[in-house]
């Protein structure tokens, strides 16, 4: 599913999403950066509840399709115009990081 | 075959923010040359964790990536503090950051066995008070 439509269906809001035809597959959950770079896959959706400047260059270096920050977490300033330079889309769900995933599961 | 494409990169030291930005714009030249998706996020995420930990351990320093025909090479040298024990610093888990580093979800301990892990070759000259240069290599094909 592509990473608008998950978001749609889903009802996550909406942060940043400048790359909507990007095609989410799997998932990892995590908020230490050098375990999402050395464990999450090309194409995942990433889940966490990290809101700090460095997720945007994070997610673009390694690839995934989606950042989805869970619990409603909001993110800090300037991560939203970084992401958009970066292609990186980011989303937000009102639900834990447990509960988005499974959520999610049956549509990447 | 000695020809190659050099990319230089000042790597600022305090400034967190921008922490990245050297390895995010060569995932761009590294797009722009062509290079295949498993190359380029190899090179990136194995620079990263090195601009990082020039970042969070060592006041900066300078990155450079050279392209040659047959493999890439990146090279990060600082001037930091310089790493007592190579081993240990190697183990998955071991980090010496701070609190502050930490909340922003730096400091796993997974930086240096991630560039190891991204690149076919990692090597380390460190001399404590006077710095570290890390040289890792990625073959092509
Ligand atoms: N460029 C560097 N200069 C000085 N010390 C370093 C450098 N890179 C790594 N280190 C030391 O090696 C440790 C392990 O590095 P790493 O695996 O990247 O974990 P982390 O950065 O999360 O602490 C660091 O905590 C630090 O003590
Ligand atoms: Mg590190």
């Amino acid at each position: 599913m592509t990473a608008e439509s998950l978001a749609a269906k889903h009802g996550f809001k909406v942060l940043a999403m400048p790359d909507p035809d990007r095609t989410v597959k799997g998932c990892y959950i995590g908020d230490l950066l050098s375990w999402v770079m050395g464990r999450a896959r090309q194409d995942n959706a990433w889940i966490t509840i990290m809101s700090n400047i460095n997720i945007a260059a994070v997610a673009a270096l390694s690839d995934v399709s989606l950042v989805i920050l869970a619990e409603d977490v909001q993110p800090d300033e300037n991560v939203l115009n970084t992401a958009k330079a970066k292609n990186v889309n980011i989303v937000c769900s009102p639900l834990p990081a447990y509960e988005t995933a499974v959520r999610i599961t049956s549509d990447v | 075959m000695s020809e190659f494409l050099n990319f230089h990169f000042d790597v600022d030291g305090d400034n967190f923010v921008s922490a990245g930005q050297a390895s995010v714009q060569m995932k761009k030249n590294m797009r722009q040359l062509g290079l295949s998706p498993e190359i380029i996020r190899k090179v990136s995420i194995a620079m990263y964790e090195g601009e990082i930990n020039m970042v969070i351990h060592a006041h900066g320093g300078a990155a450079d990536v050279n392209v040659y025909e047959d493999r890439i090479e990146i090279i990060l040298d600082d001037k930091g503090p310089g790493i007592k024990d190579i081993d240990l610093a190697m183990q998955e888990g071991y980090s010496t950051a701070n609190d502050h580093v930490r909340a922003l979800g730096f400091g796993a301990g997974m930086g240096l066995p991630n560039m190891k892990r991204y690149t076919d070759d990692t090597q380390i000259e460190t001399v404590v008070g006077e710095g570290t240069k890390i040289t890792m290599i990625v073959y092509l094909g």
